[in-house]
């Protein structure tokens, strides 16, 4: 680990972000227990588990929505430099140690156009180039450069994910597969170094997930940033992802190469139950068979 | 369009006899409502009162509601077209005939309160034969629901005429004072001033509450600390208008931080709840606060503006010339509205520059990103702090120049000019108007000051007008008059200028 930070270009899947026996406690509810795991420039990292095994939590510490009660949570620049997420604000996270997150229930700006979706990401930019507003109140011309770029940046995705025909339009019109896009691409205006994506496929039909697939295929290997991946949709997961790493009650019960992860004991107890087969979820039992197929 | 025809035809078709029912249970109740509070009325005469009975009024609003409430169902039932020409050119008609003769006052409740029902039913069957005939035709783009979809016509509308729209409201607020000064109609002036005075304090709130999405209802707090810094400055310090009106404009605006920083967390009913609070505190400061104050008797003998050092007055001090004898005009209190009205409307036009350009930038952005979605905002790295308290800054400033203005005008300020009815009326403003218009703001205000000077003539029932006149904007247009956002940044508007380069 050593080495990759001493020479964090040479190797394009550094270590990006350690955590470190991160736990959160809610009163006596323990909803994450000691995880530690890592995840890596250009990689995928999935995290995985059934319906309350604490993966938002670990998002929601990661982005500084909650702080964590225990553990360290370190952001590796490509410079060497560290950031200690845990004792970030939310906002400071975003615009110092980039990292950029999407929303299990979209989180759009509904009654803004896409472009604005895409140009308010790019906020501490275009305010830097404004001068704090000062210059920008009268177009002075670094300002009209700067958000010039910012469209272009914006243009560049919006080309992407083919929604360029639509940039005027109220975001909140764009269908719910487009939204999911739309709100990956607003993230990635921020020019992260991670991306957390909370379940991006969920209500994805089959088309629209395999596009899914393609853009963060796209992100991770022409930007070569860390996707950090909630996902319940196992074809997602199984194809795309590097690393999955498995929660279960909030505890780490695997971590490995999606293959390692299918045959690992633990995973199939978790998603099984030991001896309550007949009782299994719908759900949980689709995601298995899936599982065991892939 | 399948749910604006399923809408229509989901209303079972009542018969005859089973509308005359409705209608008359309808009118029952209205009886019973209107009972107390039309039928009776306590007059005094000399040392006694007795009670007047007014059941002849009381029946005849209660037929009108019944006759309206029949029409409804009619409408329903699929008279839409002929109910609504029929009513609609009975309800215009009216205004014509108001306009061109004035009725004789003692009918004037009566007609008024007619007229508005008859305009409501008349609004009614027409959105309701709209959405049949859009249903019919078949129509399936663009229509959400009958009622939105008109909305929305009507903000696109009103944005593709904005353009033009603008210089000619421009126009007419630019010549309005010399008409008025050849008209010799004073009051016009007046109501001119006035309606500036609450257009400017509409935008500035319009930044805290239609940007940011900030629920502030102690707007008035700002303006009263314009007011007081503008007297204070000028009455202790000698200072004049121009010099003073900075200082009130960031005082207000410290204010504005002040009263940002403990409500940051809150949010929608709460945060009114605590702005309505800090408004008042404000105003019992005022009142309680006799050495700078002046407490409930507040500060008087304000200077007047003068027109670059010259003064609007009768005979000037020693060493000076007034603006008459500089000008070589006779005297006229005149010359002092127009040019508080000039005044004013700079005053407006500069928060309105700067608003329309501040939505393009990215402070703006954030604004309106902020009242969509706090939560997304902080994801994205936006400082969620920083940028409520710039919002309420902002606005403040705003309201404090208004202010300093409200100072100059009246030469006199008392706690008693800034109490929560004129935080609602502003509120008011804005919400009517449509949050974040800028156009619906000057409508709104027109409406809602312009509109009670008009309705004087009902005097006491004036208020309830303006109360009715609410109501139906917030039935019909609940999203406000012109709730229509343009993008501040367009790609495929501009695709246009890209394939000319």
């Amino acid at each position: 680990m050593t080495a990759a930070v001493a020479a964090p270009l040479r190797d394009p899947a550094a270590p990006l972000l350690d955590v470190e026996h991160l736990s959160m406690r809610f009163g006596g509810l323990v909803a994450i227990d000691d995880v530690s795991f890592q995840a890596r420039n250009a990689q995928i990292t999935a995290i995985i588990g059934p319906n309350g095994a604490g993966k938002t939590t670990v998002f929601n510490c990661l982005t500084g929505f909650y702080k964590p009660s225990v553990g360290r949570l370190t952001l590796r620049t490509p410079g060497g430099g560290t950031y200690l997420l845990e004792q970030m604000e939310g906002h400071r996270i975003a615009q110092h140690a980039r990292v950029a997150r999407t929303f299990q229930n979209i989180r759009l700006f509904p009654r803004m156009s896409v472009l604005e979706n895409l140009i308010v990401a790019q906020h501490n930019k275009l305010m830097r180039a404004s001068t704090y507003t000062l210059t920008g109140l009268f177009a002075a011309k670094g300002y009209v450069r700067a958000e010039r770029a910012a469209v272009d940046l914006a243009r560049y995705w919006l080309d992407r994910i083919g929604l360029s025909p639509r940039a005027d339009e109220d975001a909140g019109n764009l269908p719910y597969g487009a939204q999911r896009r739309l709100e990956i691409i607003r993230a990635m205006c921020t020019e992260p170094r991670l991306l957390c994506l909370d379940e991006p496929a969920a209500g994805l039909n089959p088309r629209e997930s395999a596009e899914l697939n393609d853009l963060l295929l796209f992100i991770r290997d022409e930007h070569k940033i860390g996707v950090l991946l909630i996902e319940h949709d196992m074809t997602v997961v199984m194809k795309i992802s590097d690393h999955v790493v498995v929660l279960d009650y909030g505890r780490k019960i695997s971590d490995g190469t999606p293959a390692e992860v299918r045959s690992d004991p633990a995973v199939v107890r978790a998603y099984l139950g030991e001896a309550e087969e007949d009782e299994l979820p719908p759900e949980v039992a689709t995601d298995l068979q899936t599982i065991v197929k892939a | 369009m399948v749910a604006v025809a399923q809408q229509t035809a989901a209303r079972p078709a009542m018969s005859l006899p089973a509308m005359v029912k409705d209608a008359a249970i309808f009118a029952a109740v209205a009886f019973t409502l209107a009972l107390p509070l039309l039928g009776f009325r306590i007059q005094d005469k000399g040392s006694t009162s007795f009670i007047e009975t007014r059941f002849g009024d009381l029946f005849y609003a209660v037929l009108v509601l019944f006759i309206a409430k029949l029409l409804m169902s009619l409408i329903n039932a699929g008279l839409a077209r002929p109910i609504a020409l029929v009513t609609g050119v009975l309800s215009l008609g009216w205004i014509v005939v108001a306009l061109v003769n004035p009725v004789a006052p003692q009918y004037q409740v009566h007609t008024w309160f007619t007229w508005l029902v008859v305009a409501s039913v008349a609004i009614r069957a027409w959105v309701v034969w709209r959405a049949e005939a859009t249903a019919a035709r078949g129509v399936v783009a663009g229509v959400i629901g009958g009622q939105d979809s008109h909305g929305t016509q009507i903000g696109h509308l009103v944005a593709r005429l904005g353009r033009q729209l603008g210089p000619v409201f421009f126009l007419i607020a630019l010549v309005m004072p010399f008409y008025a000064y050849f008209a010799d109609d004073k009051r016009l002036v007046d109501l001119g001033v006035l309606i500036f005075t609450y257009i400017m304090l509409g935008w500035g709130l319009n930044v805290v509450v239609g940007l940011a999405g900030l629920l502030d209802l102690g707007y008035v707090a700002f303006y009263a600390v314009g007011a007081y810094t503008y007297a204070v400055f000028s009455v202790k310090l000698g200072l004049n208008f121009w010099e003073t009106l900075p200082v009130a404009g960031l005082m207000a605006a410290s204010f504005g931080v002040l009263l940002g920083f403990p409500v940051l967390r809150l949010r929608g009913d709460y945060l009114a709840i605590v702005t309505l609070g800090f408004g008042e505190i404000i105003r019992i400061i005022l009142l309680n606060w006799a050495e700078l104050a002046g407490g409930a008797q507040g500060i008087g003998g304000i200077p007047r503006p003068s027109f670059f050092g010259l003064q609007f007055a009768p005979s000037a001090p020693e060493g000076q010339t007034t603006f008459a004898q500089f000008f070589n005009l006779d005297y006229s209190p005149f010359h002092r509205q127009m040019w508080l009205y000039y005044i004013i409307l700079l005053l407006a036009l500069i928060t309105n520059w700067f608003t329309l350009r501040v939505r393009k930038l990215p402070i703006g952005r954030a604004w309106e990103a902020l009242r969509e979605d706090e939560t997304a905002c902080r994801a994205l790295g936006i400082n969620p702090t920083n940028t409520k308290l710039t919002a309420f800054a902002i606005g403040a400033m705003f309201g404090g120049f208004a202010g300093s203005f409200f100072a100059t005008r009246q030469g006199f300020i008392s706690p008693e000019s800034f109490n929560f009815l004129e935080s609602a009326i502003i509120l008011a403003i804005v919400v009517l108007g449509g949050m974040g218009s800028q156009i619906g703001v000057v409508i709104a205000t027109i409406v809602l000051i312009g509109g009670p000077e008009w309705f004087r003539d009902l005097e006491l029932y004036r208020m309830l007008a303006f109360g009715g006149l609410m109501v139906l904007i917030m039935i019909w247009r609940p999203q406000g008059l012109l709730a229509h956002r343009e993008p501040t940044i367009t790609m495929n508007g501009g695709r246009a200028g890209a394939r000319a380069k």
